[in-house]
């Protein structure tokens, strides 16, 4: 390999860079919608390499669900001081309250899908023109097909049939007032490159990423973590097993599978052997239709 | 580890998605859980294999149309490189898509039915390779099963094919006979067709060479972002954020600050935060300079040696993208990686036959998917090279000003 090469991982993460730079450069009001999970992490600290020594030029945006991990709540609160970003916190609690809304039902109830009422609101409330999220096209078909500038309506409604054109490297964030554009800057990543690129960054992730014993319930032969967001019946299995998450989302809906792995070259290795896709095996809410992502982003979703 | 990033050109009729379903599936990709809901789709049809054609299947709304209205991003990885697939329709109506698609692939496959041979939509996707200058092509000669695995066949085609290579002027040109759905010459050579001495599909994707496709001659440089924290500690902070496009920068090169015609020396040079002597393309780094020049976002950094072109009206070829036709005398907004100006077309000299490659002339508008020679006209200077000699400094969109949305794929004579 010549002197003057990146490797594979470098070269997506200036691809991921020069998206960072062009979206600060072309709104007005950005923001990085951050979960505590991985890929956020990681878009975190590609914003943080784009910008340095400067300002970190976003505010993070949790859309709290209230069922969330309490480690990963934790982490977020570190890690906005670590960076010195400004974060905001909007409850999906609030929303339901004002707006009336009707709490979902059933035994793994799950607030995900009423996420996007808050995203919706806190982008009106706080006059967001561009919201950066962490999804990836590996993970999902509708996200196979979803621009790196992604130009949503009013209603914050992505439609596969009206997306730009994005060629070459050029983005085009030009909208109207109201629209809203949602940039992926790891896109072009999969889940082993985030892994990967967190071994290499050594970047510090929440502890539930790591294995540690849990009790937990076992549903359908996913492993659900045991907490007062899910409803436990008699004939439930449970069990206590040595688990870590592959993706951090509600504890209503991300499942855990079982591990050994404590170190980041541990769960590198676990990743690469698996032969279970990531959503496939940790979302619950993936499973209820075949198209649940493609209707959920239709409806304005991340 | 070495990333390649290609675009498959073909209808579902050529074995488009069966062909990426077998790379996603012999190189291991597809793990359980999706394989699982293949086999359950598949088992309602007749045969008992697995259909790898629905490893690609797409979003509701296509499935219900029975169509592909979008490019498809897919990844797979070996242990010598990381692909990245952007799998675009191939039909007429969705050029601009195939276009997306294959502004940033390093390689095509353009797959030929070994019954059909050349065929028009053949000569259009190569044309598009062509002219988006897509350094390695090939021809994916599929369906040698329906033909016996003929080397005559094969020969014939390969034959037709040249004569359109040569036209195009593609230079780097493999042909591969396979059947993606028996697996032939895919991931091993096949044994049905001894004839062939050249790589299975695989391997050549796997060994192609690809250090020739960056340029690193002629260093280009634009700012992307200014960084001036004005904190305490670095309060006289001011550096130049954006992607080196081709080149090598290094600390202490004599440069010019374009369109102002401003020479300096490059003082500084960091990426993310630290300092290094050099850096290249693609990195993304931070220049400063030794002297204090008024410089914003889209303006150029470039060698003293080697400067591209500076202009406000220029020769184009057009890709028009929009369901709104194009008329002579039309201003749109003009993006040039992150340089904006207003731009008019001026004259419109002729239309490019995509079949035939002839020039035609232009009537009425130019509508989507046709592909034009313009003169352009900028109200301030673009500062670039020829889409031909330097692909990653002479392309631009352009962008209707009203709509917002993009409506051409530009390419700098």
């Amino acid at each position: 390999m010549s002197t003057y090469r990146l490797d594979y991982l470098q070269q997506l993460e200036a691809e991921s860079i020069h998206i960072f730079r062009e979206v600060a450069a072309q709104f007005e009001r950005p923001a990085l919608l951050f979960s505590g999970g991985k890929d956020s992490i990681t878009l975190v600290q590609l914003a943080k390499k784009a910008f340095a020594p400067g300002k970190f030029p976003f505010p993070l945006v949790h859309i709290d669900t209230g069922h969330n991990f309490p480690e990963a709540l934790e982490y977020r609160d570190w890690l906005a001081k670590e960076v010195g970003a400004e974060l905001i916190v909007r409850k999906v609690e609030d929303t339901i309250k004002a707006k009336n809304l009707t709490e979902p039902k059933g035994k793994f109830a799950s607030r995900n899908w009423l996420q996007t009422y808050t995203l919706l609101d806190t982008i009106e409330e706080f006059k967001f023109d561009a919201c950066i999220g962490g999804a990836r096209r590996d993970e999902e078909k509708a996200r196979a097909k979803e621009r790196i500038f992604s130009v949503r309506n009013d209603f914050g409604e992505w439609d596969p049939k009206l997306q730009r054109p994005e060629l070459w490297n050029i983005y085009n964030g030009r909208i109207h007032k109201g629209e809203n554009v949602r940039v992926f800057p790891i896109s072009n990543w999969t889940e082993l490159d985030v892994w990967n690129y967190i071994k290499t960054e050594n970047i510090p992730l929440p502890s539930i990423y790591f294995a540690h014993e849990r009790e937990v319930l076992v549903h359908e032969g996913q492993l659900i973590a045991l907490s007062e967001f899910i409803t436990i019946e008699e004939t439930d299995i449970i069990v206590k097993k040595k688990v870590r998450y592959r993706t951090v989302g509600d504890m209503t809906c991300t499942a855990a599978v079982e591990s050994e792995a404590t170190t980041l070259d541990e769960v590198v290795n676990e990743i690469k052997a698996t032969r279970i896709s990531e959503r496939g095996e940790t979302r619950i809410d993936d499973r209820v239709t075949e198209a649940a992502m493609e209707d959920r982003k239709k409806g304005g979703y991340f | 580890m070495d990333l390649l990033r290609f675009i498959t050109a073909g209808s579902v009729d050529d074995g488009k998605s069966t062909l990426i379903g077998r790379l996603l599936y012999d190189s291991k990709s597809i793990l359980a859980d999706q394989l699982e809901a293949i086999e359950r789709s598949t088992k309602n049809k007749d045969n008992g294999e697995i259909d790898l054609a629905l490893l690609t299947d797409g979003l509701r709304a296509e499935r219900e149309q029975g169509i592909t209205i979008d490019v498809a991003y897919r990844y797979f990885t070996t242990p010598k490189r990381k692909f990245i697939i952007a799998d675009a329709p191939g039909h007429v109506q969705y050029t601009r898509n195939m276009i997306t698609g294959a502004s940033n692939a390093s390689l095509i496959i353009v797959l030929i039915d070994a019954r059909q041979g050349v065929v028009e939509q053949t000569r259009r996707h190569s044309i598009i390779a062509s002219l988006l200058k897509i350094p390695h092509v090939v021809v994916a000669i599929n369906k040698m099963d329906l033909v016996d695995f003929s080397e005559e066949r094969f020969n014939e085609i390969v034959k037709d094919y040249e004569g359109v290579a040569q036209q195009l002027g593609l230079k780097e040109v493999t042909y591969i006979p396979m059947s993606a759905l028996q697996g032939d010459n895919i991931v091993d050579a096949s044994p049905k067709t001894p004839w062939y001495t050249g790589k299975p599909l695989l391997q050549f994707l796997e060994e192609v060479e690809l250090n020739q496709d960056i340029n690193l001659t002629q260093p280009r440089f634009q700012v992307q972002f200014v960084i001036r924290p004005q904190t305490e500690d670095l309060h006289d902070y001011r550096g130049y954020a954006g992607k080196i496009t081709s080149g090598i920068y290094r600390k202490g090169d004599a440069v010019v600050v374009l369109p102002q015609q401003i020479q300096t020396t490059i003082s500084k040079i960091e990426v993310a935060g630290k300092e290094v002597e050099a850096a290249f393309a693609p990195q993304g780094v931070v220049l400063h300079l030794a002297d204090d020049i008024d410089i914003s976002r889209g303006d150029s950094i470039v060698h003293v040696a080697t400067q591209p072109k500076t202009a406000s009206e220029m020769e184009v070829l057009l890709c028009w993208l929009d369901e709104k036709p194009l008329q002579q005398g039309n201003k749109y907004l003009l993006q040039h990686n992150s340089r904006l100006v207003r731009a008019m077309v001026r004259d419109i000299a002729y239309k490019l036959d995509v079949n035939t490659l002839q020039q035609q002339p232009v009537e009425g508008g130019v509508k989507l998917n046709e592909v034009v020679k313009a003169t352009l006209k900028t109200a301030s200077p673009l500062v670039y090279d020829s889409f031909e000699e330097l692909n990653t400094n002479g392309a631009a969109i352009l962008v209707d000003e009203t709509g917002n949305s993009t409506v051409a794929a530009v390419l700098l004579r």
